[in-house]
């Protein structure tokens, strides 16, 4: 099924203040789409925590929020340094980002553990040294 | 409760949102650990935290939360105001420490899962 709608934004992994703009950006165009509450609330959680990420760990990157009929699929995609090791990564309480980062409010190895949760299907590729390109569903209600 | 009650409650002081003071909240949730706040909380309108960047703002937006309470006299800068305000969110400070301001709140009705005490 062909795409309705994309979203694209360049996330800036400079500076942490201005992590998560591009997921409020992109809640506030679901809402003036009218999708339903909690299908706007799982996506933009998702993109918010993979947006984080991206800034914490991988120096930025891009992301993809292409909207079909049935479902929104986000794609984060980064050349940072890569997952070593994916089934932990997803275990909750795991990160390693550093205390810097905790005191920020974040870094509570919650993040991948919760785009998993708001999501009904995640895809994670990685390769050490190469990149992360992450990609979740959130399938619309008919 | 409406937002107004919280600010007397509390002792608090209104930073922005004003017109949003009429408001009813059925539940909050205090936490300075913003990744806590995505994963735990659910339909909480209200959060107290002593944390002060603008991540707080934005998972409040993300969480379709109403107001923000910054405890121990933290005061949010001025692009987190902004912030608060495109979104809506009203934001104040009170004197009190997160666990006072918390108990406060909750034993005046304000519980954790919305439901009355």
């Amino acid at each position: 099924m062909s795409e309705i709608l994309n979203f694209h934004y360049e996330v800036d992994g400079t500076d942490f203040t201005s992590a998560g703009q591009s997921s409020v950006s992109v809640k506030k165009e679901l809402r003036r789409l009218g999708l339903p509450a909690e299908i706007i609330r799982q996506v933009s959680i998702a993109m918010y925590e993979g947006e984080i990420n991206m800034v914490i760990h991988a120096h930025g990157g891009v992301a993809d929020i292409n909207l079909y009929e049935d479902k929104i699929e986000i794609i984060l995609e980064d050349h940072g340094p890569g997952i070593k090791d994916i089934d932990l990564a997803m275990q909750e309480g795991y990160s390693t980002a550093k205390e810097n980062i905790r005191s920020l409010g974040f870094g509570a190895g919650m993040g991948l553990p919760n785009m998993k949760k708001y999501t009904d299907e995640m895809y994670i590729d990685s390769v050490v040294g190469v990149g992360t390109k992450v990609r979740m569903i959130v399938n619309i209600p008919g | 409760m409406k937002i107004q009650d919280i600010q007397q409650l509390l002792d608090a002081q209104v930073v922005c949102g004003e017109e949003s003071l009429g408001k009813h909240v059925y539940s909050a949730c205090g936490s300075d650990m913003m990744s806590d706040v995505l994963a735990y909380v659910k339909d909480q309108a209200v959060l107290l935290t002593g944390l002060v960047n603008s991540q707080v703002i934005r998972t409040a937006e993300m969480m379709d939360m109403v107001c923000i309470v910054f405890v121990r006299s933290k005061s949010p800068n001025e692009e987190m105001i902004e912030l608060a305000k495109d979104s809506g969110i009203v934001l104040m400070k009170t004197e009190k420490r997160l666990y006072e301001a918390c108990g406060t709140l909750y034993v005046n009705g304000l519980i954790g899962n919305g439901k009355k005490i």
